[in-house]
């Protein structure tokens, strides 16, 4: 399988990275020569085989449902590049 | 006095308590080579002068009462990866411009908390993505070591890259790193150190910024086996904040070395005989057979079938992980914030703006895989083909193979801006071909130097264990250290 142009685009917008015609364009090229190194994978027979979902075979770890953390308001936002009292500043999402 | 910072720390450990010079000393004698060799090898992003001698302060007042931890007043260089209270973490990435945690990280935590003293905040690929250091928002480390008769300046591998060349150039006694494809041991090897990549749950992952969740692990790079040995030690535990941590004891892996290794079943898997491997790889490898084999070790030829799609399915798998990963560098949280119309066009032009080139190909490729309609495809199909190559290092092991020998690297370090790799990204991805096996199936492997090539560059080899027999790969590394030697560079910087 391959890209185009297009598509590029499309991932970009899915991404969430902004991206000029030329950036595009390189893109397309790179992502191709990855993916037509992985298409590969395609002459594994790998019927019957399960995917993997967890290299070490363990059970998830479970805790107390009790509140060991918080009340670090001050913390979270600390490092935001805008803040106002307690809340993150973002351009207004809502008319 | 003798050059402080090129004690191993089980030297400087014994001399530390012998009282024969103070970790004051210790310190000032690492921060005074790190000014001094820095500005040519670029191997900090961040120097943390106070820190450490506030650190080593401390430490000393622990030496006089006999009150110490293992790294009592042992000088440390930390990954930009590793959240450090306060201190510049960055994942040496321009998208996280500034941030500073206001927490520690378990790996960092348990160092401190056995003594260690921390000089600052070492260079790396952005985002632990790349083989070469190249990726770095704040340039290219450069490798300590040159080829005979050259000043050509060289790669020391990545993505640890500044863990490697700040050991090996003597500017730490010793590093924390991190391993998602190879990036601890590629390094090790293109710098003549040590590094371990432990079994994937053995060092805790909290606060240790994330790029492929299910085959990152922290790991040390230390100058010999031993030192590595200490430091992994320190590093390990069980902790509850990563559900990942597996609940078993930490071992003293410093006891395994020296143990001896025969009778040990030795796996030599001819899969990784690759077609145009230089021969000094090949030469160096029977080398290594050949020692294991006088030391009374039982050689074994063993087939691992699905090695060579090891790799493609790792291309698939870490960059789907990335890009959901890297979906929190948003502008809005913490770090680099590029303004928009609004709030898509503030993600979309902080996005642009942060990433490098490679972690932008990387979220590019995680996002395409996982989207509607190739999920199937891509993403399930590789994690089918991960099964597979964990099934082949179970039925070696099954049929009693103890370790597993194999080259650490296709190659000696390369030039930087190696015209080649910078025209093909998967040329630069094929450094990993030898390491990220081990990742895919959560194993542990460790890189040991063991020779040089013509021009005078190092050369690793890279042994494989079963799940958490991390022990048997110190005793099995410590056989190739005594037989090979150890390698410093000379000092030109």
């Amino acid at each position: 399988m391959s890209v185009d142009v297009q598509t590029v685009k499309r991932v970009a917008r899915l991404a969430r990275i902004a991206v000029s015609e030329d950036d595009a364009q390189r893109m397309t090229g790179e992502l191709n020569a990855i993916l037509g190194f992985v298409e590969q994978l395609n002459e594994v027979d790998v019927s019957g085989v399960e995917p993997m979902t967890s290299v070490t075979p363990m059970a998830m770890k479970k805790r107390e449902d009790v509140v060991t953390d918080g009340d670090k308001a001050a913390d979270i936002i600390a490092n935001a590049p805008a803040t106002e009292e307690d809340f993150f500043l973002v351009p207004k999402v809502v008319e | 006095m003798t050059d402080l910072t090129r004690l191993t720390i089980a030297e400087a450990r014994a001399k530390l308590h012998a009282k024969d010079f103070t970790a004051a000393e210790l310190t000032d004698a690492y921060l005074a080579a790190i000014d001094a060799a820095n500005p040519s090898l670029n191997a900090y992003v961040a120097v943390t002068h106070d820190k450490a001698r506030a650190m080593a302060k401390a430490s000393d007042a622990k030496l006089a009462k006999g009150d110490t931890g293992a790294l009592e007043g042992i000088p440390l260089g930390i990954k930009d990866l590793f959240a450090t209270e306060g201190v510049h973490t960055q994942a040496a990435s321009h998208v996280l411009d500034g941030f500073k945690p206001r927490y520690e990280s378990t790996v960092t935590a348990n160092l401190w908390a056995d003594g260690a003293v921390m000089l600052g905040k070492l260079n790396m690929d952005e985002f632990a993505m790349g083989s070469s250091n190249e990726t770095s928002y704040y340039g290219p480390v450069v490798n300590p070591w040159r080829a005979a008769g050259s000043n050509k300046q060289l790669v020391p591998g990545g993505s640890s890259g500044g863990s490697a060349a700040a050991v090996s150039g003597f500017l730490c006694a010793g590093a924390t790193a991190t391993d998602t494809g190879g990036s601890i041991r590629q390094p090790a090897a293109f710098t003549g150190t040590v590094g371990i990549k432990p079994t994937y749950g053995r060092c805790s992952r909290w606060g240790t910024i994330a790029f492929a969740s299910s085959l990152d692990q922290a790991g040390p790079i230390a100058r010999d086996v031993r030192d590595a040995a200490i430091l992994l030690k320190s590093m390990a535990s069980v902790d509850a904040k990563d559900t990942t941590s597996v609940d078993r004891p930490v071992p003293d892996y410093e006891a395994a070395i020296g143990r001896p290794v025969k009778g040990m079943k030795v796996g030599i898997p001819k899969e990784y005989r690759m077609d145009g491997m230089p021969q000094e790889i090949e030469a160096l490898w029977q080398k290594g057979i050949a020692w294991l084999k006088e030391a009374g070790a039982e050689i074994v030829d063993i087939s691992l079938p699905h090695t060579k799609y090891a790799l493609p399915a790792y291309y698939i798998v870490a960059p789907a992980e990335a890009s959901s990963n890297l979906a929190r560098y948003d502008g809005v949280r913490y770090g680099l914030r590029v303004p928009g119309k609004d709030i898509v066009e503030l993600y979309e032009n902080t996005r642009a703006a942060g990433f490098g080139r490679e972690v932008k190909r990387r979220i590019m490729i995680g996002t395409y895989v996982l989207s509607a309609g190739y999920y199937d495809a891509y993403y399930l199909q590789a994690q089918k083909v991960r099964t597979l190559i964990k099934k082949d290092f179970e039925d070696a092991f099954h049929a009693g193979v103890d370790v597993i020998l194999t080259p650490a690297t296709p190659s000696a370090a390369f030039g930087i801006a190696d015209q080649d790799m910078n025209a093909d990204p998967v040329k630069m991805y094929l450094n990993d071909i030898f390491t990220v096996t081990v990742n895919m199936a959560g194993l542990p492997g460790i890189a040991v130097p063991a020779g040089l090539d013509a021009n005078g560059l190092p050369l690793g080899l890279q042994l494989i264990g079963r799940p958490f027999d991390e022990e048997a790969l110190f005793q099995t590394a410590h056989v190739i250290e005594q037989a090979a030697g150890r390698f410093q560079p000379q000092g030109w910087w």
